[in-house]
This record gives structure tokens, sequence and C-alpha cells, in this order.
């Protein structure tokens, strides 16, 4: 166990190094560097200011110098595009929303969605088995933009419940966090609900029912801990999935996050910020993942994590 | 004999699949037309007194309405849908060459290519392959334009979102065929072949392949409607498809506003390209699963 996050603990930085890797190539090598390219120019103070921080000419020395700058430092550098702003800065600024509307989504998926899975178990064919079922239909065959929308346009422009954007009070985190939460959680529902339907058909089960305790402690205590593994190990792809999800969400509601930033940046070629952002967005993830598979070996100690594959 | 669950997989597939192929159908059997700018039914075909117009019956190319230049949304929903298809066809095919070729080598080989290979399938599942997406869009598409389009730009544009979305979308592919490869290498059919003396090349292709197909056709059906979803979605954010190539994805993000707006509803904009690309995603997600469940009656599957 100690040996298997040990060992998760020292790939990290080598799995960051990769990513930094593409992400700089891809983002910096292929479209020109800011140094020597000819469309979209870098302003020249941008420039100076470059030259004047990385002591860079080229990209190549660039490569080498922003990873040891950025590691000993802690400073992304100045953004390419908003000539005032340093990529730490608009971070700063970002960071905290996104982390808002990402978590809230996350939990209200992982809670919203197992009650309902499990409720859909014990009712089959009932009511939230339909509900979990048609919300994993539209989850499939409909863009996230198009359900954001029409979130926005029902409880927004017409009914007038919540704000339609901005950021700021509780109010306007409802709506994004409950947009952003509504794939996940109808994957989870019906995760959960398949789960639970084997779980029910066990023997344990029976016999906890047969000592006589009660058909909810039953449901509840006993049946739903093993129930909600298949829960547990999703939660990696629904990290993914809400940070996915974010862009659209942040581009309906109009919210600063760092989607935005990240969308904005590809498009204006900020290298800085576009390296900045997928940093922030992989270690992110990474470190959910690996928290969940540390999570998933404390759970069922049968699973052998440390086995490829 | 066939059990009820098979009976259920079969009606699926022919669900499925029969949609799926009217759609094709649909979408590539009028493209003579709607490529045509003579015909009424060219998706550029403009008509300035024919700004949003709800659906009629009367002119044909209007039987979808119009949109705010005059466009017929007809017309565009049906190129707009041979693109969509295309892109994820081409997703899946890339995925099938890629993802196989590696799944096959890493899990006939084993050893340090097997850890090498499945390392960087984890490191690029780690990463949102979004960012991938976007990255590989920018990155590729001004050199392929400049060095092998000669600057045309709406080719260099679909190339690139091929690539891109089919270079992310190996991954599952290689997954699920190394898994596949590691069980069946162990069986005694294998060993037998060894022992008759067959070459690798002819175990690789008589003997592994065929009992491959299965599980690739399912990935492969799976991926399609990943695919278009992705592009969808890169539409959404402006970097998807360009103008004046539509996609069922970016109609559907170009009606948002008129469709959701209380006070000039215009429903056709939103409703036209959501409802054809739902209908297509179900079909190949029913086919996809129907499959499965006729191919691996034994796992039962968590169905949507």
């Amino acid at each position: 166990m100690i040996r298997f996050i040990a060992w998760r603990l020292a790939q990290f930085p080598l799995v960051l190094a990769i990513i930094y890797l593409i992400t700089f190539m891809l983002a910096w090598v292929a479209p020109g560097s800011p140094f020597d390219r000819t469309e979209r120019k870098v302003p020249q103070a941008v420039l100076n200011q470059m030259e004047e921080e990385y002591h860079a000419r080229h990209w190549y020395q660039f490569l080498a110098y922003y990873p040891v700058r950025v590691l000993t430092t802690g400073d992304f550098g100045p953004s390419m595009a908003y000539l005032d702003w340093s990529v730490n800065d608009i971070l700063k600024a970002a960071l905290p929303v996104s982390m808002a509307v990402g978590f809230a989504a996350l939990g209200i998926a992982i809670t919203m969605g197992s009650i309902l899975g499990v409720l859909a178990a014990v009712r089959r064919d009932g009511v939230f088995d339909y509900v979990s079922l048609a919300m994993a239909l539209v989850g499939i065959s409909l863009p996230g933009f198009v359900a954001a929308s029409v979130l926005l346009a029902v409880f927004s422009d017409t009914l007038g419940w919540f704000p339609s954007g901005g950021w700021g009070t509780w109010r306007q985190l409802v709506l994004p966090a409950t947009a952003l939460s509504l794939l996940p959680m109808a994957y989870i529902a019906r995760l959960s609900r398949a789960a639970m339907l084997d779980t029910l058909g066990s023997d344990f089960v029976r016999t906890a029912r047969a000592k006589g305790l009660s058909r909810g402690k039953v449901v509840w205590k006993h049946a739903f801990r093993i129930a909600f593994l298949p829960v547990f190990s999703y939660l990696g792809p629904a990290a993914a999935e809400t940070l996915t999800g974010s862009f659209v969400v942040e581009q309906v509601f109009n919210l600063p996050g760092l989607g935005q930033h990240f969308v904005n940046a590809v498009i204006n070629r900020d290298q800085t910020l576009i390296l900045g952002t997928v940093m922030v967005y992989s270690t992110f993830l990474l470190t959910l993942n690996l928290l969940v598979d540390i999570g998933y070996a404390f759970i069922d100690p049968r699973i052998d994590v440390t086995a490829g594959g | 004999m066939s059990s009820r669950n098979e009976i259920f997989a079969s009606a699926r597939i022919r669900i499925g699949g029969g949609t799926l192929l009217l759609m094709l159908l649909a979408c590539l059997a009028t493209l003579p037309w709607t490529t045509n700018s003579n015909s009424v039914l060219y998706f550029d075909h403009q008509d300035r007194h024919a700004s949003e117009l709800p659906p009629a019956i009367a002119p044909a190319w209007m039987a979808f309405g119009t949109d705010r230049l005059g466009h017929g949304l007809l017309a565009l929903c049906l190129i707009g849908g041979a693109i969509s298809l295309t892109v994820g066809i081409a997703a899946a095919a890339i995925s099938v060459f890629v993802g196989v070729a590696v799944g096959l080598l890493a899990g006939y080989r084993g050893g340090w290519v097997d850890g090498l290979l499945m390392r960087t399938v984890d490191i690029l599942y780690g990463l949102p392959y979004i960012l991938l997406v976007i990255l590989l869009r920018i990155a590729l598409e001004d050199p392929l334009r400049d060095h092998l389009f000669h600057g045309l730009a709406s080719a260099a544009n679909l190339v690139v979102l091929f690539m891109a979305i089919g270079l992310v979308s190996w991954l599952e592919m290689a997954r699920v065929v190394r898994g596949q490869v590691l069980s069946l290498r162990t069986m005694p059919f294998i060993e037998a072949a060894h022992a008759t003396g067959a070459g690798q090349m002819r175990i690789f292709l008589r003997h592994l392949l065929p009992n491959l197909v299965s599980p690739i056709t399912v990935c492969a059906t799976l991926t399609i409607p990943r695919a278009i979803l992705q592009e969808s979605f890169l539409s959404f954010l402006g970097i998807g498809v360009q103008a004046p190539l539509p996609t069922w994805g970016s109609l559907a993000a170009a009606g948002l506003l008129p469709a959701l707006n209380p006070i000039h509803w215009r429903w056709w904009l939103l409703a036209f390209p959501c409802i054809l690309l739902a209908v297509t995603l179900l079909s190949l997600n029913f086919l996809g699963d129907g499959l499965r469940d006729l191919f691996d009656p034994k796992r039962e599957t968590a169905k949507l």
C-alpha cells in the first residue's frame, strides 16, 4: 500500500513534465513561436519584457528556461495577449470561480446521483427509474450547451428564480452548478442503480432482512456501501467530464472562470497563459485521480491497484 | 435458440441501425443538390426576403424554416449532417487503426513495450481530452493550410478537425483490444497454433484478429457519437468547423440565442438540428449496446 502510494507520487512530476512538453510543443513550436512569427504579432512591449525576463530569443532557449523558472519562482510570467497581466494574476482571479462551480457540481452529482440511483433500483420501473433513464438519454444525445441554455431560459429568463449570469452571490452559483452536474449525475444514477440491483439480490442482503432489520436500514447501511464502489471509481472520469463541461457552462452563464481564459488563450495564441491553464487543470485532474485510486484501495482491499492496465 | 436478451439485442440493432442508415442516406444522397450552387437546396443559397421564416410546406427548401440570412435550414441540416457523420466516422476509423495497433502490440508483446504503451495511454487518459483537441486543432491548422492545401482554408479546417478528434479517441480502443489480447494469449488454441509451428504473423492475422472483430466493432460504433458531440462542443466554443460550412453542432449552437429568446421565439433554428443530432446519437448508442449484448450475452451491462 505504502509502496503503491510512493510509486504514484513519484510518477506525478514525471507525468506533469510530459504534459508540459506536449503542451509546449503544441502551443509554441507548431504555429511559430512568439519570437519569430509573422501573423498575429505579439506586441513589442511584451517581447521586450519576455527577453528581459527569460533571457531568451528563441523557443528552444525558452523551452529549457521557462520550466526552471516556473518551478523555482512559481511564476508563469507575463501574459502574451493581456498587456498588463501576469498569468499568475489571471489564474488567481479565475481559479476560485471554476473551483466553486466545479466542486459544487461534483457534490450535487454524487449525492443526487446516488440517491436517484438507489431509489430507481429499490422501486424498479418507478418514477425515479424513468427520471434517471430520461436524464441519461438526454445526456448522451444532446450537447451540454443546449441543456445549460435551456436551464438558463427556463429558470432565469422565464421564471426569474435565479440571476442569468455573473459572479458573487450563492444564487449565481445555483444554475451553473446544476447545469454542470447533470451529465455526471445521470451516469452516477445509472451506475449506482445497476450496482444496487446486483447487491439487493445477493445473500447477505437476504440474511440482513431475515434477521429482522428494516428495509431502509438494509438498503442504505448494508447494500449502499457495496453499490457505491462503481460510483467511486467513476469519480476520475466524472472530474474530467466536469472540467470539460465547465468551458461550456462558463460561456453560457458568463462566469469569469478558467475555461474562458483557456479558450481565449488558445484563440489569441497566448502561449504562457495556455501553459499556465493546462498545468493547473492537469494538476487538479491528476491529484483527484490519485486520491480516487488510493481511496479505492482503502475501501476494497481486495483490489490490486498496483497491477497495470 | 434465442434467449430473451438476444431478442432485445437484435431489436436494438435493427432499430438503431435502421435509423442510422436512414440518416446517412438522407444526408449523403442529397449531397449532389446541397453542394450544387444552381440548386434551390444549395446550402449557401440565400434569399434576402426570406429571413427567419418559420417552417412552411409550400417551397420545399423552406420545410425547416430559414435563418437570419435567408438560408434554408433544411439544406443546412442535410449538409451539416453529412459533415457531422463524417467527423464521427473519421474518428472511428482513426481509432480503429491506431487503437488496434497499439492494443495488439501492447497485449501481444507484453513486457516493457506493454508498460510503455499503456502508461502513455494512462497519461493521455488523465489529460482532459478537450485540451488536446483544441491544442491539436490550433497547432496543425496553419501549417496544413499553407503547405498541404495551398491556402484552401475550409479543407484544412475539416481535415484538422477529423485528425484532432480522431487522435484523442483511440485510447478506449487500445485498452479494450489489449485486454482482449491478454486473455486470448493464454488460451489453448493459441498455444496449439504455436505448437503446430505457425508464425507470428499467421497467429496474429488468422487466430487473434478474428476474435477481436466484435469488441472492435462495438468500440468503434460507440466512438462515433462521442466524436460528433466533441465536434459540437468545439463549434459552440467557436473553434469547430468554420462558416459557411455547417454541422449539426454548429447549427444548434447558432440557434441557441434566437430559439431561447422569450420575446421573439424562433424555435425551429434550435429544434431541427437538435432533433436530428439526438436521433442519430441515440441510434448509434442503441446499435453499439445491442451489438455488445449480442456478441457478449453473458456480460450484464449497465444499460442506459
